[in-house]
């Protein structure tokens, strides 16, 4: 009796707490979040001080307090008033300007309002990562790896087919843009002096990235071809078989390397630009998917045989979303080496093929929703359990497993991704 | 002459690691429809179970509690090792695949993956980073046959994967089981209205590819005395490819093929700088697959692919 009550009273108290924040619209909490790391960046260091914290967190306090559980109590507290607080509060109190900014903007000019949030993101992970490096790396890595599930679902998600190929498209496209930006605009040891003057080097580093994308979706033509005559399983071996061979091959290639890796890449990956790639990639997917190519997608993974009565060119939906989804696996692998700066085969071998396929289905399939949120969870999630050393690896396989058993396609599946519905206004009807 | 047929005979032992993995994958493939990408590190278990019922009985029998001469106790040790690892199938099979029945069938391989890892972190945790060796049971005796040179391993391990995949094939064949099991890989949805225990039959479906997958683990661990936890993941995938490579469903072809890629891999080796081994390896099997996209022994089904 006690306890449903008990129940009762906790449920009406997140009910009223879900009130009292339902009306915040997205602009809100941007605001809100921009205002924690404002705190953060200018009173941080104060506060960690204050409440016996030897340094700012890093990934929100969670390094601190699996290492040493004395920390713990400084370490929420700092959550609460650097993070929590700030966001609550100025979320709320500035929800009504927001919610009519919101909807001013987004009825007028719609792109202007996206524009407007997307830079508010921007200011936010610019100055949440400014704090030190580990944070500004972890960022980039984190949008990097939306990336690559996002272009993997379009393939596993959206065309039903088990595609094991992503290490090897991320693979060409590392390759191919590393060299490009190598042989051009450095002087290194493998290649001689760079052909064009290094100025300007960062304008073209995008061409780099392009060049790296398609590379990349020629090499796909190996899985897309096969793919007409098989799918299921056979093409997962054949996609598999993909990768080992792109792999091998660039081992066995002296010129770039073989198992050594290459090195030297130019540090133009900063978070601007990888931000960018990242917004466009995810706006061209989204565009995709919801396009009729995504709809033929769909079709093609439902039932082939049916999706070719209703005149869907099957052959050719299977090439574009290959094509198109090697295309920016292959930019985010170019992305990715200009941020390590390093890359060698065996990055790109099984284990980046468990992580990805790990991340895609946790987050769910068939959506864009889904992909985002698994690879930022699973990212933050194995950055931040790190101190956990290898026990990590026990839990995040369980955590996995578990979201499997009770939800099987993953955490947010089959939710179409709808940027104007996000950023309108929450408020009420009559204001 | 005398090089081929060296070869020959190291790419007939090589092929029957795989194929002993193979069959394992192949059966969990073919009567549940799922891909079990925990087997490679259930063959990694295996041996490791090995070596610690090997350790137990060496130690017995040196402390003068029971006399065993070496090979009884290697064929205890396969034969105890194969049912323990059967148990952790079994094992794996109700906790992480039975739930997802019902789920796409790329679910339940993430969890197979998943398993996988844990199976291969538990490991590190529990014995640490440490290579361990694995005890010598078999006194090595060379025979030359004409410049061919054979141990008394090679034999056995051949001789001994081979009798393992001939009774599988034969219990799959002959037996009520073995319909039951062939029953259900034609069609499980009608199978348990006929009055088929589908729940058992998957048990043991994967209690057999474990106990298979063991006494590989066991003969790799005769022949390469050296193991480590992540040795599963490079067998396992290889396997998976065999798997597919024979066919839907099929035992023999699961077999053919395992030995396939372990004759592949050890000419290409041969002929060609081994570096370029995977390269070579998996374009054959890429253009095999192009022109035969069903696999050697399987045939085009219509099932719903429940991706």
């Amino acid at each position: 009796m006690r306890t449903s009550n008990d129940t009762q009273n906790t449920t009406r108290r997140f009910g009223r707490m879900r009130d009292f924040f339902q009306e915040v619209p997205l602009l809100g909490w941007l605001l809100g979040a921009l205002a924690a790391v404002s705190a953060e960046k200018f009173a941080g260091l104060d506060l960690a001080h204050l409440v016996d914290l030897p340094r700012i967190p890093v990934l929100f306090g969670f390094e601190n307090a699996l290492k040493k559980p004395e920390l713990i109590p400084g370490t929420v507290c700092y959550v609460l008033l650097i993070y929590l607080a700030p966001a609550l509060l100025a979320g709320r109190l500035l929800q009504s300007p927001a919610n009519r900014l919101a909807a001013f903007l987004s009825g007028r000019w719609p792109a202007v309002s996206i524009a407007f949030h997307l830079a508010l993101l921007y200011a936010v992970l610019h100055t949440w990562s400014d704090v030190n490096d580990y944070r500004l790396i972890v960022v980039k890595i984190t949008l990097i790896a939306v990336m690559l599930t996002l272009s993997l679902n379009v393939i596993n998600g959206y065309m039903g087919e088990f595609s094991c190929s992503h290490p090897g498209f991320m693979a060409l496209g590392a390759y191919a843009g590393s060299i490009f930006t190598i042989v051009l605009f450095t002087n290194s040891s493998m290649y001689g002096k760079a052909l064009l003057p290094p100025a300007i080097g960062p304008y073209l580093y995008p061409l780099a990235l392009v060049v790296g994308g398609c590379v990349s979706a020629v090499g796909a033509l190996a899985v897309a071809i096969p793919s007409f005559r098989t799918r299921g399983d056979y093409l997962a071996i054949i996609s598999l078989a993909f990768t080992f061979i792109v792999k091998s091959l660039i081992e066995n290639l002296e010129i770039v390397g073989g198992p050594r890796g290459m090195r030297g890449q130019p540090d133009w990956s900063n978070l601007p630009t990888v931000f960018a790639c990242t917004v466009i990639c995810v706006g061209v997917i989204n565009n995709f998917v919801r396009s009729t190519y995504g709809l033929a997608l769909n079709a093609v993974r439902d039932n082939e045989m049916a999706a070719d009565a209703m005149t869907i060119n099957t052959q050719r939906t299977k090439m574009i979303a290959f094509l198109f989804s090697a295309f920016w696996a292959g930019v985010a692998g170019g992305l990715f080496a200009h941020v390590l700066r390093y890359v060698n085969p065996g990055t790109f071998g099984l284990q980046q093929l468990a992580e990805v396929l790990a991340m895609m289905y946790f987050g769910g399939l068939n959506s864009v929703y889904g992909s985002i949120v698994g690879a930022v969870s699973i990212n933050l999630l194995s950055e931040m359990l790190r101190p956990l050393e290898i026990w990590k690896w026990i839990f995040i396989p369980l955590l996995l497993i578990l979201v499997m058993i009770f939800r099987p396609t993953g955490l947010i599946a089959f939710r179409e991704f709808d940027p104007l519905r996000l950023i309108q206004s929450r408020a009420k009807s009559g204001s | 002459m005398t090089v081929f047929l060296q070869n020959l005979i190291n790419a007939l032992q090589w092929g029957s690691f795989y194929a002993l993995i193979a069959i394992g994958y192949s059966m969990v493939y073919s009567i549940l429809m799922l891909f079990n990408f925990a087997h490679g590190d259930i063959f990694m278990t295996g041996s490791y179970i090995g070596f610690g019922v090997a350790t137990a009985m060496i130690a017995l029998s040196a402390a003068g509690m029971i006399a065993l001469p070496n090979w009884l106790i290697l064929v205890l040790t396969i034969l105890f090792s194969m049912v323990l690892t059967s148990f952790l199938g079994m094992f794996i099979e109700r906790v992480g695949y039975r739930p997802l029945r019902d789920a796409p069938r790329a679910s339940a391989a993430i969890t197979g993956l998943m398993i996988g890892i844990i199976l291969e972190t538990g490991n590190l945790i529990l014995l640490g980073a440490q290579r361990i060796k694995f005890p010598a049971l078999v006194q090595p005796v060379t025979y030359d046959l004409g410049g061919v040179f054979v141990t008394n391993q090679k034999i056995m391990i051949v001789v001994v994967s081979l009798s393992l995949a001939l009774a599988l094939h034969q219990f799959i064949r002959r037996t009520k089981w073995g319909m039951a099991m062939r029953a259900m890989a034609f069609d499980y949805l009608v199978v348990p209205l006929m009055g088929v225990p589908i729940n058992k039959i998957a048990a043991m479906t994967f209690a057999l590819g474990s106990g298979l997958a063991a006494a590989a683990g066991i003969l790799f661990g005769v022949a390469y005395p050296v193991l480590d936890p992540y040795m599963g993941i490079v067998f396992g995938w290889k396997a998976f490819v065999a798997a597919i490579l024979g066919g839907r469903g099929s035992i023999l072809g699961a077999t053919l093929a395992g030995f396939i890629l372990g004759f592949i891999e050890i000419f290409v080796a041969m002929v060609f700088p081994s570096t370029l081994r995977d390269f070579i390896a998996y374009s054959i099997i890429l253009m095999i697959l192009v022109f035969r996209p069903y696999g050697l022994f399987g045939e085009p089904y219509s099932v719903r692919l429940r991706l």
